[in-house]
């Protein structure tokens, strides 16, 4: 019996009662689709998350106060962690060669006014050399000076802020009060939209000193640092860890690369994934079970059909493959829908939320292709053993 | 052709040993048409099981074709069943989804005839039962008599050497179970061994000789022109 004639010889079994086909057959198809889709949404996130993060640009240090591991270990213990000061920074722009820009941020938040306009607003203080590391663009007037030293009482409006606060204005030469400061608006910044979950639009940028002051801070929350090269970042890492050791006499900073943050968000991300392509193939499972089952009536259905097959000459085995391909055909043709709905619906998915970068990956695709088939195969085996094994005699003598 | 020495079969019925057959010893030669007879349980569907390799003897030697089958494997009685036996149903037992040249293809399909062969093979044996004009057609769109023509066309195409009818009119009209009844004599003239079991004298008288079996043993072997001595028994049996 050749493949053809077996194919050919299921399928005419099979829409022979269209309905219980279909309806096992879509047991299969949504479970394929449901991997199709979950796993998109996971990759959807994970790609999401790395568009952010690569965002930060690749030759960039992040160096923060504590020591924080993102693999493990209880922060918090070995004490109370030294500040970081504008000093530690002056040393790593003086010590570090490869360092070719450095900024400080202090954050903290602020009622800003204008007249009578008032907003609460995230504020940030740093200096000019962000502007070059973040690569963000300035959209009227000028960015704060780059200098540490002896600050001008100014400030750089986000352009919600500026909006808000200066409808129709130029809010450039006016003047504004931060809490109890007053400060001249000398520039606005490009919008920039949200990143990271935060609206860069919704903040305010002020010099460092003064962003220390004005929240009481000893320490810097963040100093980022810009290396030449992608080359020289470990070894930039390692010297800056080596130099504010020395200077705080312990290692009580954390210096994270954007290679490291991805790596762990990576790998978290992409287990959530497969955590949620299992529990969809979970239903693919359950889509066995209802094929076996459609199987099993289809064998007693057909008790004499498979004497009679027995009598023109089948052989067991052919007996077994005749129902074996039915169960395969049936969640394989179960897979192909799958797979089509699952597309389909991360289409309508991403068509929904146009900024979720949804594909299902290579890998979920191909196990949803080939656990549809298995799954026929898997449950397909024990109806079509009993087909195999009815006595000729029995099987025709029923009615 | 056939010989069958001591069979036997026993079946267990919710545990006890019913015999269906004992110790039957019958020779039957090649070309011949035999009809076996017999009141319901006497063993008859018993026999003809046996003879298609359907089923095996508990005892006892079949020798088909000069080849001890009684005791073989199921491969080679499948291989059996195929090149050398044809069988024909009281219910016809046509595969319901598939067409009348569909269902005569059906054993070629399982020995592995290739397509072209196949259809022209399935084509000439409707033509020999005519029905060449009814190949498109599925069994519901059949009469009765022309099903049993198509089972008799499937039963044959592969060229076996024992034709083997279990009640082959038993569900037709008088003048369609002439029709089936005219297609075997013609097969048997050809040189196909014949067995059919039957309840039915007229099909019976058709027939070389009649085996009459009761109680699952041989009680009477006549010449077809002496059907009416089987009648006459079963007469008495009844009573």
């Amino acid at each position: 019996m050749s493949g053809r004639d077996l194919l050919a010889f299921a399928l005419r079994a099979l829409t022979g009662h269209r309905l219980r086909s279909a309806l096992s057959l879509l047991g299969v198809a949504i479970g394929v689709a449901a991997v199709v889709l979950l796993t998109a949404l996971g990759e959807g996130a994970r790609r999401y998350v790395t568009q952010q993060f690569e965002s930060l640009g690749s030759n960039v240090l992040i160096v923060m106060p504590g020591r924080v591991e993102t693999t493990g270990g209880v922060p918090g213990f070995g004490g109370v962690p030294n500040d970081l000061t504008l000093a530690d920074l002056e040393a790593i722009r003086r010590g570090v060669p490869s360092v070719s820009r450095i900024a400080p941020l202090a954050v903290g938040t602020e009622t800003i006014a204008f007249g009578d306009r008032r907003r609460q607003v995230p504020v940030a203080g740093t200096t000019r050399d962000m502007l070059d590391i973040r690569h963000l663009t300035v959209a009227r007037g000028d960015y704060l000076p780059r200098e540490t030293g002896r600050e001008p009482a100014v400030v750089v409006l986000g352009q919600t802020v500026a909006n808000e606060l200066f409808p129709g204005l130029d809010p450039v030469g006016q003047v504004v009060r931060i809490g109890a400061w007053r400060m001249r608006v000398i520039g606005v910044n490009a919008s920039r939209g949200v990143q990271m979950g935060t609206n860069f639009d919704e903040f305010v940028i002020v010099p460092v000193a003064t962003a220390m002051r004005m929240f009481d801070r000893s320490s810097l929350f963040r100093v980022l640092i810009e290396v030449r090269s992608h080359g020289e970042l470990d070894q930039a890492k390692a010297a800056v860890e080596a130099l504010l050791t020395a200077r705080h006499r312990e290692l009580d900073v954390t210096c994270l690369t954007q290679d490291a943050v991805l790596t762990g968000l990576n790998s978290i991300l992409g287990a959530l994934t497969l955590a949620l392509g299992g529990i969809a193939a979970v239903s693919l499972a359950v889509a066995g079970v209802g094929i076996m089952n459609v199987m099993l009536i289809s064998v007693s259905e057909r008790t004499r059909e498979v004497g009679l097959l027995k009598a023109l000459g089948a052989g067991r085995r052919q007996v077994l493959s005749v129902f074996l391909a039915e169960a395969v055909m049936l969640s394989g043709a179960g897979g192909v829908v799958g797979l089509a709905v699952g597309f389909v619906a991360v289409q309508v998915l991403i068509g929904f939320y146009p900024g979720l970068p949804a594909r299902p990956p290579l890998w979920a695709v191909v196990a949803a292709s080939v656990l549809s088939l298995l799954v026929g195969a898997g449950f397909g085996v024990l109806p079509a053993r009993r087909a195999m094994r009815l006595e000729p005699v029995a099987a025709l003598s029923r009615r | 052709m056939i010989r069958l020495e001591g069979i036997s079969r026993t079946f267990d019925v919710g545990g006890r040993p019913v015999r269906a057959l004992q110790d039957v010893t019958e020779t039957i030669a090649a070309g011949e048409h035999v009809a076996v007879m017999g009141p319901s349980g006497s063993g008859k569907s018993t026999l003809l099981n046996i003879l298609g390799c359907l089923d095996r003897p508990s005892a006892g030697s079949y020798t088909l074709d000069g080849r001890e089958v009684a005791q073989q494997g199921d491969g080679e009685l499948t291989l059996v069943r195929r090149n050398l036996i044809g069988f024909v149903f009281q219910f016809f037992h046509l595969v319901p989804r598939l067409t009348a040249q569909e269902n005569v293809e059906l054993p070629m399909v399982f020995a592995g005839v290739p397509p072209r062969e196949r259809r022209d093979r399935a084509a000439a044996a409707l033509a020999s039962v005519g029905l060449e004009d009814r190949a498109t057609h599925r069994p519901d769109q059949l009469s009765g008599g022309e099903r049993q023509r198509v089972a008799l066309a499937r039963a044959t195409v592969m060229g076996p050497r024992v034709l083997l009818a279990d009640e082959p009119t038993g569900n037709l009209d008088s003048a369609s179970g002439r029709q089936v009844l005219d297609v075997l004599e013609r097969l048997n003239a050809s040189g196909l061994t014949l067995v059919v079991v039957t309840h039915d004298f007229k099909v019976a008288r058709r027939s070389g000789r009649v085996v009459m079996l009761l109680d699952g043993r041989i009680a009477k072997r006549v010449a077809a022109s002496h059907v009416q001595e089987i009648a006459d028994v079963l007469a008495g049996e009844a009573r």
